[in-house]
């Protein structure tokens, strides 16, 4: 009642910001979520609110900035975009910065750039555009087409090496071309190509180091010390935590440094730890209500790009969710995929909000489409 | 393929499609949100008690705390082995920027040699960086207040205290107390074979010799615990529960510190033991082993060089008084006497005529007498008084040395006393068969006849005779020798018991009284020690022995000039005193120092001297022996009597 209140009172102004405010108090709850667990995890540590306060302020004003943006400009620039993504990933092989065994960033003089990130946006952008030019549902013509577009990107995320970005910008894609229509034909088709595919990849594709995680999430306890330290330590912390959970800064796993990454990938431990069963149930709730707010926006939107690209980033959205949980709690291989907005730092960070920019352009600028 | 502009789009059937789908999207997202439900379940709900214990097992640690270990005291409440605060240099790597400058720094404050630093970096390889690392194991009190002023000077370096062992007497208890010393890895074994390695946790000493090794159990006490939150390194985060360790008894010992400290300077310069024995309850009154050790230098490591020091032929590290098997001599003569006595091969009366040489017939060999010229007639009395040995070489061969060995067993010899110490060695009563096992030697009739004198392969530890002794004057019964009193309950000596073995039974109990008496007689009549106990307060008994080493050739007379120090006969002496209600019962043997009536009698006195020296007598008239000058001679012809020469 309240926030439907709420946002009535607030609509005016914040239709005149283009900003959708029941997605915006879904990512407000999350954001409040993310720090307190943060202040938990990170040893009362305020600086380190701090820094993610200001992180969070500059996410949501670039939010803001791209909910400005009119869809339509979004779907005139969506080649470029792209083209331009691509040729960042090729330079980040050839001259790009090397770190923690990873060469994943452009050394712009300034700052450093990832350009991974913006291929997270580029790729649904470039496939929507692509696909929506066309009647729906594509030809499969199209739809390989799309899967082009999709795996050059992706093999040049994979090659850097970065699974997590990688998997995250191939489902991107692959969603964007489902919601288009791909028959369901073509997606078992595509679903038996992906296992057979499984074993190249294995042998040519993955990295020792990125085997070895795989391995070790089959059979965590077989180096419970080693690379299953991780995960046995993330499943006792959530496991401890009960339904109830030990409560706020009450978490032993993570308050005497028994979790590692506590304050980043390994969050959602934490907040299993001290909030219990119970709390995740909520998490997961916010979760849900901000996946089902974009879904209503992607329906709603008034052309078929804006859909593609809507439902695409909100789906891409929770498969982030689904993949650091599923890793956190041990039925998944451990990626370096952080808890979108709860997780500390991270420059995917910006790149999440713009995308929720763009979905609060498409959800709030319909008039001014439909005018024309 | 053709332009998209051209083509009109079907926006109601687009949006019905792509409204399905997104239906279908939202419904694998609720399918995937169950799975990380059901599996968020599964852990947090159907395994939760798995996991607290296991999140419990992460920060929950045990860490043992180390019992003090028990005092020991001497009977009049002298304190003898006390815990005393030792202090150590400790560094905690973590804390120190430059370890190297660090420690050249300390040097120029304190003294740290090679070793202490090569041991330091051993010691620092495999230690968390948190953990504080020996940098020097014992500092001294100036030391200690060096530091201190300029603590402040080094973060991260920090004095130590810990509770170590001391012993005031230092060298004047060792072969007692023993020592103790850090656990190592043979103790450590035996611990863990013994159940008692948790117990252990966090001792950092172990009884290695003496009473701290007997008593061991007693003195160590419990361990205690605390339980305490750790962190994922292992450091201390806070205290959970505190279960104390329960501190080892305080014990007393029988002990007269007095006596012991009078024995040591008796024994200052010479080698040998002294054993002083209650006889009315085993307790040990003293023991001395000389030449001694500070036992305190083992407490810290001892040092190569001070350790070699004790590896002389002196033999520091030997308890004489327990492990030293000495040929007993004349000292068993009045045991020998007894079994006689007994056996009926002699009667108090019965006498032979002594002229210093005794001969069995088709042997060559000739056995003298100390005494070139002989004792004339001589019957028991006479015989333990002035140690007559051709009296008792008769009698040895009368006896046979099997009813020897089996009356003498009795007495103890050739078996451990069973006194509350480790070091201890049984000597030799010989028999037939244990000669035979141990020298492969068949028995010879000959030695029999130095057995008569506690000679041949007979050895016996000082305590041995004591406790002989003991038994004689308990006229049979048999009380084990005891270091330890008690222990200390509440301000208040619970005493142990007094443990006891079957008491001799003699067919006469007259014949303790003949023995006993002769003993009285060497002291205060006419015997080998009247001179050692002239113008004594109290009245006392005593046998003298002088025990050869080497076999002098038949028509050789032992010479000590010609002999080499360690050839020398040992002096040796048994006594007890009061003579009617005895309270020490004592050995005394001297190692290569010549005739047990000049050189052991008078350690012995003074002994007494120092144990009476507050209690007063009354005057006592000597008793004469009635059968001293039989009116009515019973004549007993010795078989092989010995020839009268000239």
């Amino acid at each position: 009642m309240l926030r439907t209140k709420l946002a009535l009172h607030n609509r005016s102004f914040l239709n005149r910001i283009h900003c959708d405010g029941i997605l915006l108090i879904g990512l407000l709850v999350l954001m409040v979520v993310g720090l307190i667990t943060i202040y938990s995890a990170g040893g009362q540590d305020l600086g380190l609110i701090q820094r993610q306060l200001t992180r969070l302020g500059l996410a949501l004003g670039v939010m803001l900035v791209v909910a400005q943006i009119p869809p339509l400009a979004y779907q005139k620039f969506s080649v470029y975009f792209y083209v331009i993504g691509i040729g960042m990933l090729v330079a980040v092989l050839i001259v790009g910065v090397s770190s923690k065994g990873a060469q994943r960033w452009l050394d712009l003089g300034v700052f450093r750039f990832q350009p991974s990130e913006i291929m997270k946006l580029a790729v649904p952008m470039m496939v929507a555009w692509y696909i929506s030019r066309f009647n729906l549902p594509p030809k499969t013509w199209h739809i390989l087409i799309g899967f082009v577009l999709v795996a050059i990107p992706t093999l040049l995320i994979a090659r850097q090496p970065d699974l997590g970005t990688s998997l995250l910008i191939a489902s991107s894609g692959v969603f964007a071309l489902f919601l288009a229509g791909m028959s369901w034909r073509f997606i078992s088709f595509v679903a038996v190509a992906a296992s057979a595919f499984t074993p190249i990849m294995w042998i040519f594709l993955m990295k020792d180091y990125q085997k070895q995680r795989v391995l070790t999430f089959l059979n965590p306890e077989s180096d419970p010390l080693g690379s299953g330290y991780h995960i046995i330590q993330s499943q006792i912390a959530i496991g401890s935590g009960g339904s109830q959970g030990k409560g706020w800064l009450q978490g032993t796993q993570s308050q005497l440094e028994f979790l590692p990454e506590r304050h980043t990938d390994f969050i959602f431990a934490v907040f299993s730890e001290e909030f219990g069963f119970w709390g995740v149930v909520g998490l997961l709730a916010i979760y849900a209500f901000i996946v089902i707010r974009g879904m209503l926006i992607a329906v709603k939107a008034q052309d078929a790009f804006s859909k593609i690209l809507a439902g695409s980033i909100t789906l891409t959205f929770f498969v982030y969710v689904f993949v650091n949980m599923g890793m956190v709690s041990g039925i998944l291989p451990v990626v370096g995929v952080p808890l979108p907005l709860v997780s500390y730092g991270g420059t995917s960070m910006v790149t999440l909000l713009a995308g929720f920019g763009i979905l609060m352009a498409i959800s709030t600028q319909k008039r001014i489409m439909s005018r024309e | 393929m053709p332009s998209p502009r051209i083509l009109i789009k079907d926006h109601s059937a687009e949006a019905n499609l792509f409204a399905r789908r997104t239906l279908i999207g939202l419904l694998v997202v609720f399918f995937m949100v169950g799975m990380l439900l059901t599996n968020l379940y599964y852990l947090q709900i159907s395994r939760f008690e798995d996991y607290q214990t296991r999140a419990n097992g992460n920060r929950i640690k045990v860490l043992p705390v180390a019992p003090n270990r028990g005092l020991i005291y001497d009977r009049n409440g002298i304190l003898l082995a006390e815990n005393r605060p030792v202090f150590s240099l400790q560094v905690i790597p973590e804390e120190i920027q430059d370890l190297e400058l660090t420690i050249k720094q300390l040097s120029t404050l304190l003294e740290i040699d090679e070793d202490d630093v090569s041991d330091f970096y051993k010691d620092l390889k495999g230690n968390r960086r948190f953990k504080p690392v020996n940098l020097i194991n014992r500092l001294t009190p100036k030391e200690v207040a060096l530091f201190s002023a300029k603590q402040h000077m080094y973060p991260g370096v920090s004095v130590e205290a810990r509770l170590a062992r001391y012993y005031p007497y230092a060298s004047a208890l060792t072969h007692v107390l023993g020592y103790v010393a850090k656990i190592n890895k043979k103790d450590l074994q035996k611990l863990s074979e013994a159940g008692f390695e948790a117990n252990y946790a966090a001792t950092y000493d172990i009884g290695k010799r003496g009473i701290e090794k007997y008593h061991e159990e007693k003195l160590h006490g419990e361990v205690g615990f605390q339980e305490v939150e750790v962190n994922n390194q292992g450091r201390i985060i806070r205290i959970l529960d505190f279960n104390p360790p329960i501190p080892g008894q305080d014990i007393v010992l029988n002990i007269d510190m007095n006596l012991q400290l009078e024995a040591e300077k008796a024994f200052a310069g010479k080698r040998g033991s002294v054993v002083a024995i209650d006889p009315q309850n085993g307790g040990v009154l003293a023991l001395h082993s000389s030449p001694s050790y500070d036992p305190n230098l083992f407490v810290h490591g001892i040092s190569t060089k001070n350790y070699k020091k004790l590896l002389t032929s002196d033999r520091p590290l030997f308890n004489r008084a327990t492990q030293g098997q000495y040929p007993p001599a004349s000292t068993v003569k009045p045991l020998l006497a007894l079994a006689g006595l007994e056996e009926k091969v002699i009667t108090p009366e019965s006498r032979i005529h002594d002229l210093g040489k005794y001969k069995l017939k088709n042997v060559e060999r000739i056995w003298r007498d100390h005494n070139p010229w002989g004792h004339g007639w001589v019957n028991v009395t006479k015989a333990i008084e002035v140690s007559c040995d051709i009296y008792f070489y008769d009698m040895a061969y009368k006896l046979g040395i099997d009813r020897i060995s089996e009356s003498m067993n009795e007495f103890g010899f050739g078996d451990y006393t069973g006194i509350d110490l480790h070091e201890e060695a049984d000597g030799i009563m010989p028999s037939r068969g244990i000669v035979k096992a141990l020298f492969n030697r068949p028995w010879y009739i000959g030695d029999t006849i130095n057995i008569g004198i506690g000679q041949s392969y007979w050895t016996a530890t000082p305590v041995q005779l004591t406790q002989a002794i003991s038994t004689l004057v308990n006229k049979g019964r048999r009380i084990i020798p005891q270091i330890i009193r008690g222990n200390i309950v509440q301000d208040e000596t619970i005493l142990d018991p007094i443990k006891e073995r079957r008491p001799i039974a003699m067919g006469d109990e007259h014949n303790w009284d003949i023995v006993l008496d002769a003993m009285y007689g060497t002291v205060n009549r006419k015997g080998s020690a009247r001179n050692a106990f002239k113008g004594a307060h109290y009245i006392s008994a005593g046998k003298t022995g002088t025990a050869q080493l080497v076999t002098i050739a038949q028509d050789e007379k032992y010479d000590a000039t010609k002999l080499s120090k360690k050839n020398h006969d040992n002096a040796m002496y048994v006594g007890y005193a009061p003579y009617d209600k005895p309270q020490i019962a004592l050995t005394v043997v001297l190692e290569n120092a010549g005739h047990g009536g000049a050189e052991a009698a008078p350690i012995a006195r003074k002994m007494m001297d120092n144990y009476f020296k507050d209690q007063t007598f009354p005057e006592h008239q000597v008793i004469e022996y009635l059968g001293q000058e039989p009116e009515s001679l019973e004549l007993t012809q010795a078989e092989g009597q010995p020839d009268a020469e000239n």
